[in-house]
C-alpha cells in the first residue's frame, strides 16, 4: 500500500524535474521546482525522516523558491528565444567525455568487489559517542546536533552570518 | 511498512541528479542553471536520507540539515551576484557573458 505512494512521489518528482529544465519560461521552471521539492519531501516522509521533510518544505519550497521567483520577476529576462545553449563541437565532446568519466568512476568505485566489506555501524562505534540509531523524533535530532556535531553547527551559523554580510556587500552601491 | 528497498531510492536520486546535470549543461539562463544546481543538491539529500534510514544511523540526516543550510546561504549569495551581473550586462544568458574570451 505504502509502495504505491513511493511510485507516485518518485514519478511526480522526476517528471516535474524534467519540466524544470525543459520549460521555456523561467517562472514555470520555478513552479515545477516547487512540485519537485514537495514530492521529495513526500519521499522523506516515506523514509520516516519527518523533521527533514518539514524542513524541506519550510526552507526550500518556502524560502528559497520564493527568493528565486522574486529575482526572476525582478529581472524579467524571458525573451522567448532559444532556451538551450548552442553547442560547438568542443563543448559536446567535453560534455560526453566528462559524463563518461563520471560514469566509469562511479561504476568502478561502487561495484561490489571494490567496496571494502566493513559494517558501517562498526566504524562509528569506534567513536567516543555511541552509534546514534536512526530516529524520527526531533529530540534525538537536536541531541546529536548539540553534542557530536556541535562544531559543524557553530560553523554553519557563522556561514549564515557571512553570507548575510556578503549579500549586503555585493549589492551595495560602490562609492568610487 | 515500506517494502521498497534502498536501491529504488538510489535509482530515483541518480535520475534526479542527472536531470539536474543536464539542466546545468544545456540551459542558457543563469537562474535556471542555478535551479538545476538546487535539483542536484536535492538528489544528494534524498540519497543521504535513504542511506541513513537503511543503515539505521542518524548521521546522514544531520548532513542533510547542513547541506540545506549551505544551499540557502549559496542561493542568497548567488542570486545577489546574478542581480549585479544583470545590472552590469543587461543579460543573464550565459553565452552572452564572454568578456574573458580571448
Amino acid at each position: 500500500m505504502v509502495d504505491i505512494l513511493f511510485y507516485v512521489f518518485a514519478t511526480t518528482m522526476l517528471v516535474s524535474a524534467l519540466a524544470v529544465i525543459l520549460n521555456k519560461n523561467a517562472v514555470n521552471s520555478a513552479m515545477c521546482m516547487i512540485v519537485t521539492l514537495v514530492s521529495t519531501a513526500g519521499l522523506f516522509f516515506l523514509l520516516e525522516a519527518y523533521f527533514i521533510a518539514v524542513l524541506q518544505i519550510l526552507v526550500y519550497a518556502g524560502a528559497v523558491m520564493v527568493l528565486f521567483l522574486f529575482i526572476i520577476m525582478l529581472l524579467d529576462v524571458d525573451k522567448g528565444e532559444n532556451i538551450f545553449l548552442k553547442k560547438n563541437n568542443i563543448g559536446i565532446i567535453s560534455a560526453i567525455l566528462g559524463i563518461s568519466i563520471l560514469t566509469i568512476l562511479a561504476l568502478f568505485s561502487f561495484s561490489a568487489q571494490n567496496i571494502p566489506n566493513v559494517d558501517l555501524v562498526t566504524i562509528s562505534q569506534g567513536d567516543e559517542f555511541n552509534v546514534n540509531k536512526f530516529d524520527n523524533t526531533i529530540k534525538s535530532f537536536g541531541q546529536i546536533l548539540f553534542t557530536k556535531y556541535m562544531l559543524p553547527f557553530q560553523i554553519i551559523g557563522f556561514l549564515l552570518l557571512l553570507s548575510m554580510i556578503g549579500v549586503i556587500v555585493i549589492s551595495k552601491k560602490p562609492k568610487f | 511498512m515500506l517494502s521498497i528497498g534502498i536501491n529504488e531510492f538510489i535509482y530515483v536520486a541518480t535520475g534526479l541528479f542527472f536531470i539536474g546535470l543536464l539542466g546545468v549543461l544545456l540551459r542558457r539562463n543563469a537562474i535556471v542553471i542555478f535551479i538545476s544546481i538546487e535539483l542536484m543538491l536535492n538528489a544528494i539529500n534524498l540519497a543521504l536520507v535513504a542511506f541513513s534510514r537503511f543503515n539505521d544511523v542518524i548521521d546522514g540526516a544531520i548532513f542533510v540539515f547542513f547541506i540545506m543550510t549551505v544551499a540557502a546561504a549559496e542561493v542568497a549569495i548567488g542570486l545577489a551576484i546574478i542581480v549585479m551581473l544583470y545590472k552590469q550586462k543587461e543579460t543573464i544568458l550565459v553565452d552572452k557573458i564572454n568578456e574573458l574570451k580571448g
